[in-house]
């Protein structure tokens, strides 16, 4: 915490890390940005939560009603996007990787193939949605499918509407992010040094992967 | 500035605040222009543009407090038809409760004080600070251009399945709350790293000033029960629009889910707007007791407790929406184990003003004030945890007195006591003495005068939220509105004499109250990046008399 031998780098050298004037070191610096993320993907989280509760609540009430439209969830599309996330937190790892040996361009490269894959989720995604919407299979007061005819069924496309909805905009942002983490290694800034940026951004990738773990089961499987 | 070493020695030592004055302005002087306040990153200004801020939100709420007041002076309606008395009563809540109580002293005395207290030159991340009061402002204005087209008439709970029915424009002002959410969360997040990582050398956990700790603590809620009220908002405002059904019984919903997730969030909530309020009391009554604090770690522990048990006590607000009995047990447990880890603070301070010599300063009346406050709030909070009880009381005046006493009585004087406490470090001036115990007694005796008759209503059994009440309970009610007329008359005093001292006030000496607090370890007001030349060290306790008797801290300067 006292050290402070890490300073701004002299000119003409490659890009060396700023610390900003209030923080004792660049250690500090890079302890504060990750505690922050990490409180901040704690509260992401908790924000879903919120959601698994009402699952959990209206499973509970309607098990056969939910039971009937799981079913009626297309789980090969389902399959495909969970595989497609999984990859594509892989390579936001390997981004993290490449960024610790100042590999700039593999960083590119790696974002851009996570960034590629968020966009297939989203049009797998949208297929699935547009499928719904044919069918009527609708949230709350917009349920018009004939199917199934149990209490508390539009209840189970409120709830799939509004998580995955949720998700979604979290891939959105997700890759906002990604795509100015990716700008940054462009102009070849990180290094061994410096690759916080990098790995907060693909932290945030995992965390979007990791709450559409948990959405999969509950929504396609169970 | 003297040199570090002199400090190390003395813990409550000043610098000499006035060699190299003219090298280094004041943060204050620092800029003058209007966009070096606006996009400034220095925690000092964000908490003074906090303050200014939070002061006018209590003077919209307080407006509308009068108005709500004026009405109940009569049986029948009085000045204004009963729709525009429930969006009154609706929006003084929400602006009390999200744009006041909630960022008043995390916003402006946690931003102004906790980096100089943990001898930091500013919090870990500015940018992200500039941004919640940013986000605060952009809630506040979505909100309340929500009032004024159309307002809301659900009352500060939004309970649903109403408030997903009133033809009202509940949609902005959800919508508005949701993104102060966001400002909530930010605060907090940002507190609890800078505590983590920017306490300089020698400030260990258990040398962090009690104050620290409470906003600590109070930042731990905040990161941890926001998103569940941001996502019960969302959800609320979406069946508002599109029915979704997800409270709605007649879509097969249930409007009890909605009670829990939103108690989950407001009854911590209420913890966000009162643990602040007991750090700065701990401050307070060890400067002006001149006394060590008794139990510093008693205390520091206490406010964790609370801020985890808050977490397990929301049922207490639904004894009456079928829970069942079993339920009801539990949830009252939990409830009285909160009221022990408040009793073990409110030991504390009586027993560190116990011997101590006290020094009868503005801030200190207004600790008897909160003390009062406390207790007596407390109590009826014991009572209320108590399910039987709660039963007849629910709904009632009780509540809202019930509510007032602790949560905005107990705030209400540690916010007080904060600006007068805090006020020549912040702005380098001193107030006029006599008058600010002036208006702490009209204050405190205003408080009493409006809440203690609501007591006796709400157990009369006036309910809460009407518009006409039978004439029995009319002597009480306008007995409440003259109390909250004398309330008003009290802030207005302090609103004068503080704007006079800014302006005209003698200068203040860089601790005039003598104070071992860290934050008066730099000069009033303080430098831009906090201290001027080698950072103090930190050898002692932070609230360390060693005799009280003794005056043994350094003269005002
Ligand atoms: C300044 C003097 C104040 C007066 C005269 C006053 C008066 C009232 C009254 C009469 C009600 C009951 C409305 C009803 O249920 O029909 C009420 C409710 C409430 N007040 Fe105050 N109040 C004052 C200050 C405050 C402050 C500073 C806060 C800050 C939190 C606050 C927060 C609330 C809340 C949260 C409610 C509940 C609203 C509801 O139940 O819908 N009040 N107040
Ligand atoms: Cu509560």
């Amino acid at each position: 915490m006292q050290s402070s031998s890490a300073v701004a780098g002299t000119a003409g050298a490659p890009p060396v890390p700023q610390v900003a004037a209030h923080f004792a070191s660049l250690e500090v610096q890079n302890h504060a940005a990750r505690l922050g993320m990490w409180l901040f993907l704690a509260t992401e989280i908790l924000l879903f939560a919120g959601l698994f509760v009402c699952y959990a609540c209206y499973r509970f009430l309607f098990p056969d009603a939910f039971a009937a439209a799981s079913r009626e969830l297309n789980l090969l599309m389902g399959t495909i996007n969970t595989l497609v996330l999984i990859t594509s937190s892989f390579t936001a790892a390997m981004a993290v990787h490449y960024a610790k040996e100042a590999q700039n361009k593999k960083v590119v490269a790696m974002f851009v193939l996570t960034i590629l894959m968020a966009l297939g989720f989203l049009v797998i995604k949208y297929f699935e949605y547009a499928h719904k919407f044919h069918e009527g299979q609708l949230p709350g007061a917009y349920y018009r499918f004939e199917g199934i005819q149990l209490p508390g069924v539009s209840m189970y496309f409120t709830i799939y509407f509004l998580s995955t909805g949720l998700h979604a905009f979290h891939v959105i942002i997700g890759m906002a992010v990604l795509a100015w983490v990716t700008t940054k290694a462009m102009r070849n800034e990180f290094s061994y040094r410096n690759y916080t940026a990098v790995e907060l951004g693909s932290m945030y990738w995992h965390l979007v992967d990791l709450v559409w773990i948990f959405l999969f089961p509950m929504l396609y499987l169970i | 500035m003297s040199p570090s070493s002199s400090i190390a020695a003395e813990p409550g030592a000043v610098p000499a605040p006035d060699e190299h004055h003219e090298h280094h302005p004041s943060y204050l002087t620092d800029g003058t222009t209007v966009k070096s306040w606006l996009l400034t990153l220095d925690h000092k200004r964000i908490g003074v543009m906090y303050l200014i801020w939070v002061l006018l939100f209590f003077l919209i709420g307080g407006i509308y407090a009068l108005i709500v007041r004026l009405e109940l002076l009569t049986p029948g309606p009085t000045i204004i038809d009963a729709m525009t008395y429930n969006r009154a009563f609706t929006m003084h809540g929400v602006v009390m409760i999200f744009l006041f109580m909630i960022p008043a002293i995390p916003g402006a005395f946690g931003n102004f004080m906790l980096p100089l207290m943990l001898g930091a030159k500013d919090v870990a991340f500015p940018k992200l600070n500039l941004t919640s009061l940013y986000l605060l402002l952009g809630g506040a204005a979505i909100a309340i251009w929500g009032m004024i087209n159309g307002g809301m008439d659900t009352g500060w709970t939004f309970y649903t399945p109403y408030s997903t029915h009133t033809t009202t424009t509940v949609a902005p002002i959800l919508f508005g709350a949701f993104i102060i959410g966001f400002s909530s969360i930010a605060t907090g997040l940002n507190f609890i790293v800078t505590t983590h990582t920017m306490r300089a050398p020698g400030i260990t956990w258990f040398k962090l000033p009690l104050f620290v700790w409470a906003m600590y603590a109070t930042a731990c809620i905040q990161v941890l029960a926001t998103p569940v009220l941001g996502l019960v908002l969302l959800l609320v405002v979406g069946e508002h629009l599109f029915h979704f059904g997800i409270f709605d019984p007649a879509l097969g919903g249930d409007p009890v889910l909605f009670q829990h997730l939103f108690w989950f969030y407001s009854h911590p909530a209420v913890y966000i707007m009162v643990l602040p309020a007991f750090g700065v009391m701990s401050e307070v009554v060890a400067a002006f007791s001149r006394k060590n604090i008794f139990g510093y770690r008693a205390v520091a522990f206490s406010s964790l407790g609370i801020a985890f048990v808050g977490f397990f006590a929301w049922g207490h607000h639904m004894f009456v929406s079928g829970q069942s009995t079993f339920n009801a047990g539990v949830f009252a447990v939990l409830t009285m184990l909160v009221g022990v880890f408040t009793a073990i603070k409110v030991f504390n301070w009586v027993g560190t003003v116990y011997k101590g010599a006290v020094d009868f300063k503005t801030p200190f009346a207004y600790f008897c004030g909160f003390l009062y406050f406390t207790v007596f709030g407390g109590m009826t909070g014991v009572a209320f945890a108590t399910a039987s009880l709660d039963v007849p009381w629910h709904d009632t005046y009780f509540v809202v007195a019930h509510f007032h006493f602790i949560m905005v009585g107990a705030t209400i004087m540690a916010f007080m006591a904060a600006l007068h406490y805090w006020f020549p470090k912040m702005f380098g001036k001193m107030y006029h003495e006599g008058w600010g115990l002036v208006s702490a007694a009209l204050i405190i005796l205003g408080f009493n005068a409006t809440f203690i008759p609501q007591f006796l209503l709400g157990n009369a059994g006036m309910p809460r939220r009407y518009y006409e009440y039978p004439e029995r309970y009319q002597t009480l009610n306008v007995a409440s509105t003259a109390g909250a007329s004398l309330l008003a008359f009290g802030f207005l005093i302090s609103a004068i004499y503080l704007t006079y001292a800014l302006v005209y006030g003698r200068r203040a000496a860089s601790n005039p109250w003598r104070s071992r607090g860290y934050e008066w370890l730099t000069e009033s007001p303080p430098p831009t990046h906090n201290f001027v030349g080698p950072q103090p060290t930190y050898s002692e306790e932070p609230h360390f008399y060693v005799d009280p008797k003794k005056a043994e801290v350094p003269d005002a300067v």
